[in-house]
């Protein structure tokens, strides 16, 4: 395991993926700690519903009261971003974990077997991929009804097909090594061969890429929310959250930017969460392509 | 003679996955009942007042292939069903917000792939130095902003703090009487081009001054990837042989670069047109929608939060049969600007 070391040592010299890792260990921070830094109000049911203090359409300023103010319908942003940290940390974390066993397993078999399993499973990842992925996902959320599962299915839906790919590659490149060989000799069989030998020497950049892309699919999911296909009404959600800001990016004649707070606090949080992961990624793409760190 | 083998090849290929695009889009329809699965048929509200005889004519309660079957046959005879949110039929629609949706992708275009190349070289040209550090950091702000948000930011500042500089939607109230006046010929329906043809420099002016937000919305998470690709080609370029040559015999650096590796460099950005293409036709759903750029995009979003299924399985099934054209191209291109690359091996 020299080899982690080796990797965590260049992340953490290289100060943007340093920077990446403090921004997702802070987030981290928030989303686990979330009860103690924007309390649940008492009597309040569902915590990862936003409280609200009235129900008048103008953004209020930040007060005492609300830190960050109060947005259309008077949903609290402190409150909603900080438990907003929760749903991305979710959605993100499901999306990819779904993904991943699907393209793993589809992927080693199409790659490991060849053939007609093969012709058949990369014909199916065609269909997929013949979509632009938001449109196919805007597809499936309108059909299945708005809300917070329909888009996790929906990205689902859309990004296992480039990791089952991605996987099979790299399972064809080491199917004809002398190890997998050697333990198919020994009588190995193949459910053994795929879990013990085959998988653990191909799929380790994989999962690196795979862990970064969390940034890209909350923002994807941030977008679906944005459009009104997300969450649920005042559910503790960043894209939903900017969307409410969409009427009032113009302030009274005195004062143009009088809702600064509720245009652009939420999108911050979407910014910075996203920037984490792809500062972390770029190194990692770095230090995984021999081919530009030789030069 | 080998070129068209491998065309006719990659065409026939085309249709298995064709076929299962539209089956998997008609699977998705099955989640309706018959009742609202017919609007994929209907080219005529009238017809919307004798359900139970459209459900009878296209077999909406037959066995899935059957009723696929008619389906198909209504698509290929150009019949997208009835868009519920605009009141005319799903293929009208398409070619009715068509145009608005191409003068967005006129302009972002050559501004994505000129200044992606431009600041990929320049990126690579100065490795290791501020001026690489800075795009690779501008870079990855570029591809970490939400683009919707983006674009809130650009209308609070420039239509509400600016008071109206750079407004939304697509022509302001006066511009859009003249356009729909007589003596404005309308002959591609994209403003900027008819009104050059017009010759009515103030309609110019007004669709420009809508356009610069949503171009720059659509752009800067583009432009961020183009150059980041560009840089890495370029430096494999910068360490071949060739460029060697050229630097030993003495030639000044900058025809090193804009010419011996920066020619070569190119190959590899014409591979991503089709992510280009993709992330293009996303955009324009978020960009049209910001800014009520009533494009094929705005239409698309209006039919999916109003449940208008018809019209976003038309439009997803027009994109896909789009994507899967722009690939095939793009890979064609691509044997011929690099004679290395062999024509066997699809099937990898």
């Amino acid at each position: 395991m020299s080899d982690w070391k080796l990797m965590v040592r260049q992340l953490v010299k290289n100060p943007l993926s340093l920077a990446g890792i403090i921004i997702i260990v802070i987030f981290a921070f928030i989303a686990i700690f979330a009860p103690l830094i924007a309390p649940t109000p008492e009597g309040h049911r569902d915590p990862y519903m936003i409280p609200r203090d009235g129900y008048s359409a103008t953004p209020r300023p930040p007060s005492e009261e609300h830190i960050f103010g109060t947005t259309e319908g008077q949903y609290d942003i402190f409150y909603g971003v900080i438990w907003g940290t929760r749903s991305a940390f979710h959605v993100g974390l499901v999306v990819i974990g779904i993904v991943l066993v699907t393209g793993i397993v589809l992927g080693s078999l199409a790659g490991y077997f060849g053939g007609l399993v093969d012709e058949i499973i990369m014909r199916i990842t065609d269909i997929f991929l013949a979509f632009p992925p938001l449109i196919l996902a805007m597809a499936i959320v309108a059909a299945m009804g708005p809300s917070l599962k329909s888009v996790m299915i929906a990205l689902t839906v859309v990004s296992w097909p480039s990791y089952a790919r991605l996987i099979r590659g790299d399972i064809l490149q080491v199917r004809e090594e002398d190890y997998i060989e050697a333990s198919r000799g020994i009588g190995a069989s193949n459910f053994r061969v795929i879990i013990r030998h085959a998988l653990p020497n191909a799929i380790y950049p994989t999962l690196v890429m795979a862990s970064l892309d969390i940034g890209a699919i909350v923002l994807a999911a941030a977008a679906l929310s944005f459009l009104g296909l997300g969450a649920p009404e005042g559910y503790a959600d960043w894209g939903q959250l900017t969307s409410f800001a969409r009427n009032w990016i113009v302030g009274s004649s005195t004062n143009p930017l009088k809702y600064w707070f509720a245009v652009t606090i939420p999108g911050l949080f979407i910014l910075f969460f996203v920037m984490g992961w792809n500062l972390l990624g770029d190194a990692f793409r770095d230090i995984l392509d021999p081919r530009l760190a030789r030069r | 003679m080998e070129l068209r083998s491998y065309i006719i090849r990659r065409l026939l290929l085309l249709i298995p996955v064709l076929f299962g695009v539209t089956v998997f889009i008609f699977g998705i329809t099955m989640l309706f009942s018959p009742i609202e699965r017919v609007s994929l048929y209907v080219t005529d509200a009238r017809q919307f007042t004798n359900i139970p005889a459209l459900i009878e004519t296209y077999g909406l309660d037959q066995p899935f292939f059957v009723q696929y079957g008619n389906w198909i046959s209504q698509v290929f005879s150009g019949n997208l069903g009835w868009s519920r949110v605009v009141g005319m039929p799903v293929w009208d629609a398409i070619w009715h917000f068509l145009p608005t949706t191409l003068e967005l992708a006129m302009f972002a275009t050559p501004i994505i792939i000129l200044m992606g190349i431009f600041l990929g070289t320049q990126a690579a040209a100065h490795k290791d130095r501020p001026l690489d550090h800075g795009t690779r950091v501008m870079a990855i702000f570029g591809w970490s902003l939400p683009t919707f948000w983006l674009g809130l930011i650009l209308l609070m500042v420039f239509y509400g703090y600016f008071r109206g500089l750079l407004p939304p939607s697509r022509l302001s109230v006066p511009m859009e009487l003249v356009v729909h006046s007589a003596d404005f010929i309308r002959y591609t329906h994209i403003n900027t081009i008819d009104a050059i043809l017009n010759l009515n420099g103030a309609v110019f002016l007004d669709a420009l001054r809508h356009l610069v937000l949503p171009v720059i919305t659509l752009t800067v998470v583009q432009v961020a990837f183009i150059m980041r690709l560009m840089r890495s080609s370029m430096l494999e370029s910068l360490g071949k042989g060739y460029v060697l040559t050229a630097r030993a015999k003495g030639l000044a650096e900058r025809v090193v670069i804009n010419k011996h590796a920066r020619r070569n460099a190119l190959i590899p950005v014409i591979t991503v047109g089709g992510y280009l293409f993709a992330a293009m036709v996303n955009g324009v759903v978020i960009t049209e929608t910001i800014f009520t750029f009533k494009g094929i995009g705005w239409w698309a979003w209006q039919a999916a939060v109003r449940l208008d299924i018809a019209s976003v399985l038309g439009f997803a099934l027009f994109n896909a049969v789009l994507f899967v054209l722009v690939n095939l191209v793009v890979d064609i291109l691509y044997t011929r600007v690099d004679p290395r690359v062999r024509l066997g091996g699809v099937m990898q």
